[in-house]
């Protein structure tokens, strides 16, 4: 009898462990997704910071030029670089034949001449002389190089040929190959090639309509808020609005596209493609987590201030502006950026009113057509070059990295301006 | 030409405030009693500014455009032309002013381009006429009635009120916006494709309703066969099982072990931690379903002699899965933790143990809440969009293989809608009927779910 209690209660003590060994182990694998996730994404990401460049002697010779003697800086820009570009790419290999002087041109990226030109520009005394220029090494021999790019594939596998591999290697012993700072990817828009494919118009695009939302959905969502909180009778249409509200803040995000695409686009003629429609969007989306949030906030301010203010002889409405909203706004302004951080990393909704045109300008204002970073990732992702998924890591990070700061800021907002009342 | 006239309306406010105030003061200084504080004045001369222009600007808003169509159009209203040429004429005419026409351009057109160019000056010119002398007027009205010293406090917080009021409308707008972009697309959707076939018609391909000429678009026969949406709805409701499986064990057993055993300190790490995951954005979680997920996933399937696809289901639905962890966690934490302390120690005095009190006691007390977190999972999972575009496949199968590609509704809207859309194209409005049947579904969901969180917590406060 006595033993067979004790069973019972080994049991019991077992299945106590078991069932917190279940609960720590849930939680290590929810932790151990975090890690292999960003593990993942900086490891395949880092890299996309380095961009490859190849020397290359560039004799700028005049004649092939078509220039004349003493030229103005109009017929430097008019000349013609495209031959004596390919001549200084040709002449790496004496030897070569029609086919490999192709090949050697590949080498290095489209835009090759614009950049002999710049250095031209930069400095007009170069004519007739030689020069070492930095040239943009194409994209599969940025990756070759960095190591991403498995070059025991057969040939007919792989984008870059073993004759180009030969003169890379040959590059790269003379020193002729080397690695720098990617500043291009920031600075650049989107491109078709992946070694000139850069964030500044995606990031500008998601700038604009970050703001365009901040501008609508804050001044909205703080008066709806104040509104319910403050003034708003106890009736079925004020619990109408609040069942609209929770309700919108659980609504799937494809749902306001279409809002979007339907309302703004077809209704309104707002021009396609732009921040300002995709802002409006955002603002629609973001409005509920705002109220929500500075409902809270203003929940939380105790009603012996707002006592006190009606008994010094202020109207509701003055008790409300001068006292009950100034001291809840830290919880109003760390819920907006919140808000807003849910915003920027928002993808379906900017598609479906036509952000993912492809777009290699830099957006100067919000009508202009543009992509956001969340979108450019969606794009460089649904593309099979190699050299775009270190890019798209790359988007990633910095998208992760404003993420980071905003929530950061958030809590910085919240623990050191929030009074604690109690 | 809008935005001088703006600032100049927004200066002209300014001034009205200031000359408002300055009313006052001289009312004070003959030793009258103000009714209000000063601003108060300057306050209600502005809002008498303001509210004029901002009547004029949105009335002007609205029907300029269709009285200018409707002068043009009156040139050619004689001619016999058919509405729809009316409005082609009009489109012409428009992108011709502003210089983006590319195609043949008549005599006709060009007429009617300079036209409208000269109408919108008229146009331009006659709002900015209007609209300053009649904020004069009612400024000076405005002012006449402060110089008698009536009341200014009241009618301008009742403006403000009415203001606060007008914004809180916004959540409502936003939903009838909603239901109405939704509703009429869907309506002449169902005109072409009876409800019967879009519910139970076990085919999907829109491809296949490639419209040539809109003669062929009004004939049914076209899409027999082409929109059943079964195939959509079920490769919905599996992916969001699947992650399901992967979210409510993980995530519920967190939300437990934070709640009951974690110490302070590993709830103060682990819970923001967890919490990050929430924070990702979903093309980002797509990407590593793509990248990562679904290789991994096909390798390990080929290496057991599976014919996995690479953008499996499985690969979807895991990855969706871990998004929604910490919905699950999070919101079963904060239900737990409100489950009161005496049904604990109850439970402990009886002599039950640490697992048992949670699994008999507190899991029962707290089933509704943790329902209705499961039921908000359920819901984000069903509307999510980005995964699934990127992780799993665009055709819509039937079938119920974890390891083949299968489709949902938003991955279908996004296929359908990106790119240039013509709308009265039966394709397009297919994608706003799915539309809808997510929206109808997803509030069905979280209407439940929000009652029975909020049923929940009335109980124990």
């Amino acid at each position: 009898m006595n033993k067979n209690k004790e069973q019972l209660l080994n049991k019991r003590y077992k299945a106590e462990k078991r069932f917190r060994l279940y609960g720590q182990s849930a939680i290590f694998m929810a932790l151990l997704f975090l890690t292999i996730f960003i593990f993942k994404i900086f490891s395949t990401g880092y890299s996309a910071f380095q961009k490859t460049w190849l020397i290359v002697p560039v004799t700028f010779d005049a004649e092939l030029m078509m220039l004349e003697q003493n030229p103005s800086k109009e017929d430097l820009k008019d000349a013609d670089y495209y031959d004596i570009a390919l001549k200084s790419m040709a002449d790496l290999d004496p030897n070569a034949n029609e086919d490999q002087e192709n090949e050697l041109k590949r080498m290095v990226s489209y835009f090759f001449e614009r950049e002999i030109k710049r250095e031209l520009l930069n400095d007009p005394s170069l004519i007739g002389k030689t020069k070492d220029v930095y040239l943009t090494a194409s994209d599969d021999l940025d990756q070759v190089f960095k190591g991403n790019y498995p070059r025991d594939l057969p040939e007919d596998q792989r984008r870059v040929t073993d004759y180009q591999l030969k003169i890379f290697d040959q590059l790269v012993e003379q020193g002729r190959v080397e690695s720098k700072f990617n500043l291009s990817f920031f600075t650049y828009p989107d491109s078709r090639e992946a070694e000139l494919a850069g964030i500044a118009s995606s990031f500008m695009g998601s700038i604009f309509s970050i703001l365009v939302c901040l501008m609508i959905a804050f001044p909205v969502a703080v008066l709806a808020a104040i509104y319910l909180e403050e003034f708003a009778p106890k009736n079925r249409f004020t619990d109408f609005i609040e069942v609209n509200i929770n309700n919108l803040a659980a609504v799937p995000s494809i749902v306001f596209g279409l809002l979007g695409l339907g309302i703004l686009l077809a209704v309104f003629q707002l021009p396609r493609s732009t921040p300002l429609v995709g802002g409006i969007t955002l603002s629609l989306m973001t409005l509920p987590t705002i109220i929500i949030a500075c409902r809270a906030s203003l929940k939380a301010v105790p009603p012996s201030i707002r006592e006190a203010a009606l008994a010094m002889g202020a109207s509701k409405m003055q008790t409300t502006m001068h006292h009950t909203v100034p001291l809840s706004m830290p919880g109003t302004l760390s819920g907006t950026i919140i808000g807003l951080a849910q915003a920027l990393g928002e993808t379906a909704p900017l598609i479906l009113i036509g952000m993912v045109a492809f777009v290699n300008t830099i957006p100067g204002s919000p009508l202009d057509p543009a992509a956001s970073l969340p979108v450019q990732i969606y794009i460089w992702a649904e593309s099979a070059e190699r050299g775009f998924v270190e890019k798209v890591s790359a988007c990633i990070m910095v998208l992760l990295g404003f993420l980071i700061i905003m929530n950061l800021f958030a809590q910085i907002i919240r623990h050191k301006f929030e009074k604690k009342w109690s | 030409m809008n935005l001088i006239l703006f600032t100049f309306i927004v200066l002209l406010g300014f001034t009205s405030y200031y000359f408002g105030r300055r009313k006052a003061y001289t009312i004070q200084s003959t030793n009258k009693r103000l009714t209000a504080l000063p601003q108060f004045y300057g306050y209600y001369l502005a809002i008498w500014c303001a509210i004029p222009a901002f009547i004029i600007f949105s009335l002007w808003a609205i029907f300029e455009p269709t009285i200018v169509k409707l002068l043009i159009l009156s040139d050619y209203s004689n001619q016999g032309y058919l509405d729809d040429e009316l409005n082609l004429i009009y489109e012409k005419t428009k992108a011709l002013s502003r210089g983006q026409f590319t195609g043949e351009i008549t005599p006709f057109i060009e007429a009617s381009a300079e036209k409208y160019l000269s109408l919108r000056s008229i146009a331009q010119s006659s709002k900015a006429v209007i609209v300053l002398s009649i904020i004069i007027a009612s400024v000076a009205y405005a002012y006449k009635k402060i110089s008698s010293n009536s009341r200014t406090r009241e009618p301008v917080e009742k403006f403000l009120k009415v203001v606060l009021f007008t914004a809180s409308l916004a959540a409502i707008l936003t939903t009838v916006g909603i239901v109405f972009s939704l509703i009429f697309q869907t309506i002449d959707f169902f005109k072409v494709i009876p409800l019967f076939d879009f519910v139970f018609g076990t085919h999907w391909y829109p491809a296949k309703a490639f419209v040539r000429d809109s003669s062929e678009a009004l004939d049914p026969t076209m899409y027999s066969d082409t929109f059943g949406a079964v195939p959509i709805f079920a490769g919905t409701f599996f992916i969001a099982f699947i992650a399901m499986c992967v979210a409510i064990p993980i995530g519920l057993m967190s939300g437990i072990y934070l709640a009951e055993y974690a110490s302070v300190k590993v709830r103060q790490y682990a819970k923001p931690l967890i919490e990050i995951l929430a924070g990702i954005p979903t093309v980002v979680y797509g990407f590593f379903a793509a990248l990562t997920v679904g290789p991994f996933l096909k390798e390990i399937g080929n290496s057991m002699g599976l014919d996995v696809s690479a953008e499996s289901a499985l690969a979807a639905g895991g990855v969706m899965g871990i998004m929604i962890i910490p919905f699950i966690s999070s919101l079963s934490d904060d239900v737990i933790t409100s489950v009161p302390q005496s049904l604990r120690d109850g439970s402990y005095a009886m002599g039950a143990t640490k697992s048992e009190t949670i699994k008999k006691v507190i899991f029962p007390a707290a089933l509704p809440g943790i329902v209705g977190s499961i039921l908000l999972g359920v819901s984000r999972a069903i509307g999510e969009t980005m995964i699934v575009v990127m992780a799993s496949g665009l055709a819509a199968n039937l079938t119920l293989n974890p390891l083949e590609s299968t489709s949902t509704i938003t991955a279908q809207i996004v296929v359908i809608l990106i790119g240039d859309q013509a709308f009265g194209d039966p394709k397009t409005q297919a994608a706003f009927a799915l539309g809808m049947s997510l929206f109808l579904v997803t509030l069905c969901l979280n209407i439940v779910a929000l009652r029975v969180v909020k049923k929940y917590r009335e109980k124990y406060e």
